[in-house]
């Protein structure tokens, strides 16, 4: 599997963004999704990249990465230790006559209905990358009109936080070392 | 709202501090470059960072040096730290000002360069209008700064430029940008110093792993034939006398980079020479037949590699660098230590004496014997030119031979550049400045200038071509006025030497833009034998600008020319020197070629089997 998706702690302050996805766009870092909100720290943002290292080996991501003055902590998801979600909204057309089915269909994913209009339902679902792409796959032969989506967002699984020492961060230089000694 | 009858008491003072002074932001600017041992600024006034100059004017520790041109600020401050190895300070305005900042930034980003650039910025309520001047400077230089800052209010200037120095001076060094708007500097605050940095991101690296040093001792001692590969961090770290210690103990052959030419004294006799596209047959094949490569401070770039696929094929890589990011960026490695070099060398330098005290030492004799060989059947050299006209590697040989090894050199970029490199014999760390990296033509001049300030009883010599020296020249009135007095050997081929080499090898001879008034009908007065149009005159150019301008054509005129500009010291000395047109530039290594391709001469290649 050739991505990976990180969780970045970054400095909450003005343009860093635009220097995270500066940095990938100059290196040719392929990033799959990224999506970025705040903390339990008002002065700290998380960002959830999922990078496509088909090119670029995972090390030299983070390693370039850690040299952003503002990147304070990168920690990789791994999907068997953390809960990954995306959210979807998606316009279906969905006349008099198809609304049933649809409605059906998105029963079956858990899914909501969020708006309604004569020939459209907007649906809302979240879920992992591949529940979401089996919904789309699902609803496209009645007929989408529109979609956005979220990007992922993750966390690790179990007690311990991202922002505890004792987690190993990656890409210190060559080898993880633990600098919470 | 009531009126109060007596005016409440004054506060007593919180003990143990004393009442900090209420100043302008341009005052604590000037304040804080004041504190943090600046003792000289390169740059040229303008609207936005206008407020800033007036307490400029009455500071007695810090020294402006008023130049032509922002590129010129740049590149003096790098030229000033290069030097100096304490951080280059330039400063100019908003919007133009500053993008003429941008060359000499990216310049120092890519050399590892400590240089901190000041810019105005226009007040904060005319950001991202298109203000008059204004330019996203920050913006701008966010892909070739370490770090860049935006800062829109007074109170924060002299922690940011703190913060500044820190970042261009520690760790991997580098460019620091700090963007400031006019009204922030205009407003008032108070000021305080030191004021504790807020970088929670940065955590430069300190101790190398003690582990990892050991491994790359015990392969030094176990290696068959190891090279020491010596890139530019070794200058950055100030790690030469580690160095020397390093390799008279192993025994093993040093190899320096174009970015740490004198890190390592050319005389040495465990010295190849430099490597890569146009360096010693000996350095390129040691780096070939290695069986251990200990990188220190070097990054494996793409002129030293060659085609990475054929690099170094049978070697094992110990790699040591201050930026992890460097490590198995090109090329894997094996051991990799984070770590400054001088701390790296000097544990190195205490593991292989471990390995020497159990009876483990390194012999590389048979190692020795072939690369002796090579270097005794391949030495550099240059033809004489047929036609009777000055070879430029014998101009740049002489310079380096009378100016001695206490001289610093400063080259520009391109065919002479490389003759520098090779045919000046580099004893001391910071006797080499040049743009390696970004390869910025233009560079000679004004660098040899900010060296210059940075080492004002040094003699200091700009080699630059007549392509790069048409660049940046108007930085010669700053010399004369400033009393900077450089000395400038213009090695005039009347074209641009390393481009019409490359058309002359690869594009058949067809010259195509690289004439800059070599052909073409002589412009002297009748009777006279001039090559060339002499456009521009560089010696008029140079009495203009109110240097010395001298003129040499003939091999026998080079030494007295030399010694003439030597004993110039009132003012700075310009020397043209008319070179044969079609001096090529040797070994060469075509790009992306491999280096086992290493051409000594024109289609001649090292016979590598007999020399095995």
């Amino acid at each position: 599997m050739s991505t990976h998706t990180l969780s970045v702690l970054v400095e909450n302050k003005p343009g860093v963004l635009v220097r995270i996805a500066g940095l990938f766009a100059r290196r040719g870092f392929n990033i799959d999704a990224l999506a970025v909100g705040p903390t339990e720290h008002d002065e700290i943002s998380r960002m959830t990249i999922v990078v496509n290292c088909a090119e670029h080996p995972l090390e030299q991501v983070t390693k370039q990465l850690n040299k952003l003055v503002n990147v304070l902590k990168i920690v990789e998801l791994d999907p068997g230790a953390s809960v990954q979600r995306e959210l979807l909204l998606v316009k279906v057309r969905a006349d008099a006559e198809a609304r049933p089915a649809v409605l059906g269909t998105i029963e079956l994913f858990r899914a909501k209905v969020v708006d309604v209009a004569p020939d459209a339902v907007t649906v809302e679902a979240s879920g992992d990358r591949d529940k979401l792409d089996a919904l789309v796959r699902v609803l496209e032969p009645f007929g989408i009109k529109e979609l956005v989506q979220s990007g992922i967002v993750g966390i690790g699984r179990g007690a311990r936080s991202i922002t505890d020492r004792s987690l190993r961060p990656v890409g210190d230089g060559g080898r993880v070392t633990d600098r919470s000694a | 709202m009531t009126e109060h009858t007596a005016p409440a008491a004054p506060a007593a003072p919180t003990p143990g501090r004393a009442a900090r002074p209420r100043v302008t932001g341009a005052e604590a600017l000037i304040r804080a470059l004041e504190h943090s041992g600046v003792d000289v600024v390169f740059g040229i006034p303008g609207g936005a960072i206008l407020p800033a100059y007036d307490p400029l004017h009455d500071s007695v520790k810090l020294r402006h040096v008023l130049v032509r041109h922002e590129q010129g600020a740049g590149h003096a401050a790098s030229g000033y730290a290069l030097a100096t190895g304490r951080p280059g300070v330039c400063m100019a305005t908003s919007g133009p000002g500053a993008t003429n900042l941008v060359t000499p930034i990216a310049d120092a980003y890519m050399d590892s360069v400590p240089i901190v650039a000041i810019t105005g910025q226009v007040p904060t309520q005319l950001i991202g209008t298109d203000g008059f001047q204004e330019a996203d400077i920050s913006g701008i230089t966010l892909p070739i700064t370490k770090h860049n800052f935006l800062v829109t209010k007074p109170g924060d200037i002299a922690r940011t430029i703190g913060e500044a120095f820190h970042l261009a001076s520690t760790g991997r060094p580098g460019p620091v940008l700090v963007d400031i708007a006019k009204d922030a500097l205009q407003l008032t605050t108070e000021f305080g110093w030191p004021v504790p940095f807020d970088l929670p991101g940065y955590r430069p690296v300190s101790r190398p792993h003690s582990k990892q040093v050991r491994e790359a001792a015990r392969m030094i001692v176990e290696a068959r034939r190891p090279v020491l590969l010596v890139g530019g961090g070794v200058l950055r770290a100030r790690a030469s006398a580690q160095l020397a210690e390093l390799a008279e103990l192993t025994g093993a052959p040093v190899i320096t980079t174009l970015m740490a030419r004198g890190a390592f004294p050319d005389s040495h006799r465990q010295h190849l020479g430099m490597p890569g596209m146009h360096g010693t047959v000996a350095a390129v094949g040691a780096l070939q037949k290695a069986d251990l490569i200990v990188a220190l401070g070097a990054r494996f770039d793409d002129r030293v590699t060659g085609k990475l696929a054929s690099f170094a094929p049978g070697a094992a890589i110990v790699h040591a660098d201050i930026d992890p990011a460097e490590i198995s960026k090109n090329r894997h490695a094996d051991v990799p230590i984070v770590g400054d070099c001088r701390d790296v060398i000097a544990d190195l330098v205490a593991a292989v004496n471990s390995e020497h005290a159990a009876g483990r030492k390194g012999d590389y004799s048979a190692w020795w014997a072939l690369l002796d060989n090579m270097r005794t059947t391949y030495p550099l050299g240059y033809e004489q030119p047929a036609d009777g006209s000055l070879a430029p590697q014998y101009v740049i040989e002489r310079i380096g031979k009378m100016a001695g090894p206490e001289a610093v050199f400063v080259a520009g970029v391109g065919q002479h550049q490389m003759w520098a490199a090779q045919f000046v014999s580099y004893q001391r760390p910071g006797t080499w400045l040049n743009s390696g990296g970004l390869g910025t033509m233009g560079f000679a001049v004004p660098a040899a200038m900010g060296a210059k300030v940075g080492r004002p009883d040094a003699q200091v010599w700009a080699i630059d071509g007549d392509g790069c020296f048409q660049m940046t020249n108007q930085e010669l009135a700053t010399c004369a006025l400033e009393g900077i007095p450089i000395k400038v050997a213009v090695i005039n081929n009347g074209n641009l030497g390393m481009v019409r080499q490359w058309q002359t090898l690869f594009y058949n001879q067809r010259y195509s833009n690289t004439d800059l008034g070599d052909s073409g009908p002589a412009v002297g007065p009748a009777g006279t034998q001039q090559r060339g149009t002499r456009i521009p005159d560089f010696v008029k150019l140079a009495e203009a600008y109110g240097c010395a301008g001298l003129r040499c054509e003939r091999a026998e005129d080079v030494d007295g020319v030399i010694e003439t500009a030597a004993k110039t010291e009132d003012r700075p000395v310009v020397i043209d020197f008319v070179v044969h047109h079609d001096a090529m530039v040797w070994p060469m290594v075509p790009a992306g070629t491999s280096n086992d391709d290493i051409q000594f001469a024109r289609d001649m290649a090292p016979d590598w089997d007999r020399t095995d």
